[in-house]
């Protein structure tokens, strides 16, 4: 066991365990895009990113890779990792504006406004369908191909796979393609209209009620 | 072939072929660098060949096949032993000249030398050129004498010879001691101390290890790797054996771009000779230390230059950058302990183990020691690969060894290492060179790219070209570096379309600042460097790009106008024959006029203009 201090509070963890799964444990919520407990650690989102002090100096590192060591000093929620976060998220946003689950971290995160053009993919290229299918399925049928903005998931040289089994593991883990979210904005806009009721949608529901069947509560109130 | 086993036996051969070879022997030595050859250096060598065969001087005279000697500008470069006379920008129709004259009478060819642009001094030695005078070559040093096809030249130089006294006369411990004493540092850009590096490796448990070579040098406008591994890639094999045997790796890879073919080719006849003599292979000098080096060729993707993304290529994966909070000294290739460094670093590593850690520590500054190597490409006289000692400051390197700007042009920046390094402006000129001073202004060793800028740079159009450059090379794994960048170059490009907003700065320096903290790797935590040194130094163009729509150094098309003088033009007509979009119009000796909405700014008029008429506004 090593003790590390996360947020001001003095916590022991097990050797080998992350940042992010020991600050889970004691309930501290970071956001996390790319990261799934059941698959290798990506480190691509950088949305889990917080400051370390490891006595030496102050450093931003990856919650999810980092293992945790005896004596350090972790701060989740500082200016500048929220400061970081937002605009890392209002980047992805940005690319996929019609994706519910960026919409609701928008929400919960308080981005009100993408300073971008907004384009219209799908895919946050999270790498989570491309681990899921290796890992998990033993499949290995999809993978990264092209460098830089031309990266994009698919099957090898784009032709129907042979080993794909159309399991759907792919499409159950993405974080993407979730239903659209039933807000006021129009497509392609950020929506932020759970924010006007009391409690929040989000964080009395979670995710489940709005993909379900919406109640329509943040259109409702909206209109008056 | 009977391999070497012993310091004697190396010593032996040495010398007998030092006595083989006649040092007052006329020999010719041509540049075979990869920038001679484009200027056709390879017919030169044919042309001396041939003059030599049709005299019938075989025994009489050498000709010799080297690397790069560094002058690139003056291309292809000729040195004459043993006087060392050197000539320049020489054809293959010099040749009979140069062999009746020069080797045969002693007389020197006049019209060959290098005149120094300065002074108007002829130099008639290689030392005397100021481009070499000023230098100080360690490793570059034997580049332009030697064959490095033929490892009888190494060790007739003294090659092998610090493997030798590794080997036999030092233990592990002695080797890590002398060069962690030496202060030598990674020359690839990061500048971790090497002999840290291959301490925590050599403690890192586990009994397979591995060593790799870096050079994979990818950035535009650097080229000192590509001159090493091609002109002597027996001083890299030497500092990887020596590493490994201290390290207690059994196993090398060289990592090489596979647009370098000559450093390739170089490379594999280097490892089998060197497995032909007995330096690779098992029991190398009777040690008991097993070694041999594989190439791995590198397809092309700047990432790769990443010591994690270099690893999983060499592993047969994507080019991709892990986080590296457990490095790759203690889990690198295959997962096994690995020891990276670039290719200078090895190179520098014979050197040490021959002349102790004190010499070394005795060129350079307090915390950056020994020397660093310099591609020096752009706007300036003297274009070439330049080694200099570390805190030599830029003002030397680019005025007194560079010989200036061209056109004597006013200076305006530099940007050093490499495309994701920082512009440099000419307040900071007497900034001396080392790993801390440049990262403190801003910009970073990297590999070594030099590129010199002048007044007709305009320094937005520059960051988008970095910017260009690193989108397309950044792997996108990450979210800050792929979608930062972009953009980064969506608000640059804007500017420079005469698009950008007064809030769009603000955004860029924010974004900027972002990527550099939030990215996997170096690439993406160095990428911004170009937009944050540029937004740092040369605020007021940005200003001008988005306040007043105007460009100053004239580049930026879209907010550039061409007008013709009125007291200047005397209607030549030389514009109006060479515009390709019949934008000017005038009657012969009368003022022409340039039609805006057809122009296209190609600067052709601007060009073709004998009375400078025409002005950029």
């Amino acid at each position: 066991m090593v003790s590390l201090i996360i947020d001001g509070v003095k916590v022991q963890a097990e050797e080998g365990s992350t940042i992010l799964e020991v600050a889970r444990f004691y309930g501290i919520d970071i956001p996390t895009l790319c990261y799934h407990d059941e698959l290798t650690p990506y480190g691509a989102c950088r949305l889990c990113m917080v400051e370390v002090d490891d006595g030496r100096r102050i450093r931003l590192v990856a919650s999810c890779l980092y293992p945790v060591k005896e004596g350090i000093k972790v701060r989740t929620h500082t200016e500048r990792v929220v400061k970081g976060r937002k605009l890392i998220l209002e980047l992805l946003l940005a690319r996929c504006p019609n994706s519910k689950t960026l919409q609701d971290l928008a929400s919960k995160m308080g981005l009100e406004q993408v300073r971008f053009k907004m384009e219209n993919e799908d895919c946050i290229l999270c790498g989570l369908c491309v681990r899921m299918c290796a890992e998990q399925m033993g499949s290995g049928a999809i993978g990264f191909v092209g460098r830089g903005r031309k990266r994009e998931v698919v099957t090898p040289f784009r032709m129907a796979s042979e080993i794909c089994r159309n399991c759907g593991a792919c499409m159950y883990i993405c974080p993407a393609v979730d239903l659209q979210c039933r807000g006021v904005k129009s497509p392609g806009e950020l929506c932020n209209s759970c924010l006007v009721i009391t409690p929040q949608c989000l964080e009395k529901y979670g995710q489940v009620m709005c993909t379900l069947e919406s109640c329509g509560a943040c259109v409702e109130k909206e209109k008056k | 072939m009977k391999k070497i086993r012993t310091l004697q036996e190396l010593e032996a051969l040495r010398n007998s072929l030092l006595q083989q070879r006649d040092p007052t022997k006329p020999c010719v030595r041509v540049c075979l660098g990869t920038g001679c050859r484009a200027r056709g250096s390879v017919d030169v060598v044919e042309a001396f060949k041939d003059e030599v065969k049709r005299q019938s001087l075989e025994f009489k005279v050498e000709t010799k096949q080297t690397g790069c000697h560094g002058f690139c500008e003056r291309g292809p470069v000729v040195v004459i032993g043993p006087k060392e006379i050197f000539y320049q920008r020489v054809k293959s129709r010099d040749a009979p000249e140069i062999v009746s004259k020069t080797l045969l009478n002693g007389e020197v060819v006049d019209r060959l030398l290098y005149v120094d642009p300065a002074t108007g001094q002829k130099a008639l030695y290689e030392y005397e050129v100021p481009f070499y005078k000023k230098q100080k070559r360690l490793v570059l040093a034997n580049n332009g004498r030697i064959d490095p096809t033929n490892i009888l030249d190494y060790i007739a130089i003294g090659g092998y010879q610090a493997l030798a006294k590794a080997l036999t006369t030092m233990s592990c411990k002695e080797i890590i001691n002398t060069i962690e004493k030496s202060g030598l540092r990674g020359l690839g850009g990061g500048g971790f101390p090497t002999g840290r590096k291959w301490r925590i490796c050599r403690e890192a448990p586990g009994d397979i290890k591995f060593v790799i070579g870096n050079g994979d040098e990818g950035d535009p406008g650097a080229f000192s790797d590509r001159s090493l591994m091609e002109a002597n890639p027996h001083s890299i094999l030497e500092g990887m054996i020596i590493g490994a045997y201290a390290i207690g790796a059994n196993q090398g890879y060289l990592y090489v771009r596979a647009e370098y073919p000559l450093a390739l080719k170089h490379l594999q006849i280097a490892i089998d000779q060197a497995k032909e003599y007995g330096f690779l292979g098992n029991n190398i000098f009777n040690s008991g230390f097993d070694f041999d080096i594989k190439i791995n060729r590198g397809g092309g993707a700047f990432v790769c230059g990443e010591s994690s993304a270099l690893i999983a290529s060499i592993e047969g994966k994507i080019g991709e950058p892990r986080a590296k909070y457990i490095h790759t000294v203690k889990r690198g290739l295959w997962n096994k302990p690995t020891n990276l460094n670039n290719v200078k670093t090895w190179a520098n590593v014979p050197l040490i183990i021959n002349n102790g850690a004190e010499w070394y520590t005795k060129i350079g500054t307090e915390k950056s020691k020994g020397t660093g190597i310099f591609s020096l490409v752009g706007k300036v006289n003297n274009t070439g690969l330049v080694e200099i000692p570390m805190g030599t400051p830029l003002r030397h390197i680019i005025c007194d060894i560079g010989g200036g700007i061209l056109e004597a042009k006013k200076f305006k920046a530099v940007q050093t290492g490499g495309p994701s390094g920082g512009c440099i402006p000419e307040k900071l000129l007497d900034l001396p060179v080392d790993f801390e001073k440049l990262t403190e202004a801003g910009s970073m060793m990297g590999s070594g790219g030099m590129i010199v800028m002048d007044e007709n740079t305009c320094m937005v159009d520059v960051a988008r070209y970095f910017l260009y450059f690193l989108q397309d090379e950044s792997c996108g794994k990450c979210v800050p570096c792929r979608e930062g960048i972009k953009r980064m170059l969506e608000i640059v490009t804007d500017i420079t379309a005469g698009q950008g907003k007064e809030e769009d700065l603000q955004l860029l320096q924010e974004l900027a600042e972002m990527v550099k903290d939030f990215s996997l790797c170096a690439l993406g935590g160095t990428a911004p460097n170009p937009v944050l040194s540029t937004l740092r130094y040369f605020r007021d163009e940005y200003e001008a790009h988005v306040r007043d729509k105007k460009c100053p150094a004239g580049i930026c098309k879209n907010l550039i106008e061409y007008f013709i003088l009125e007291d200047k033009c005397t209607g030549c007509g030389a514009c109006l024959k060479l515009c390709p979009q019949q934008a000017i119009q005038g009657e012969p000796k009368k003022l022409h006029i340039i039609d805006s909405a057809k122009c296209i700014r190609c600067g052709t008029c601007l060009d073709a203009c004998p009375f400078e008429a025409i002005i950029v506004e």
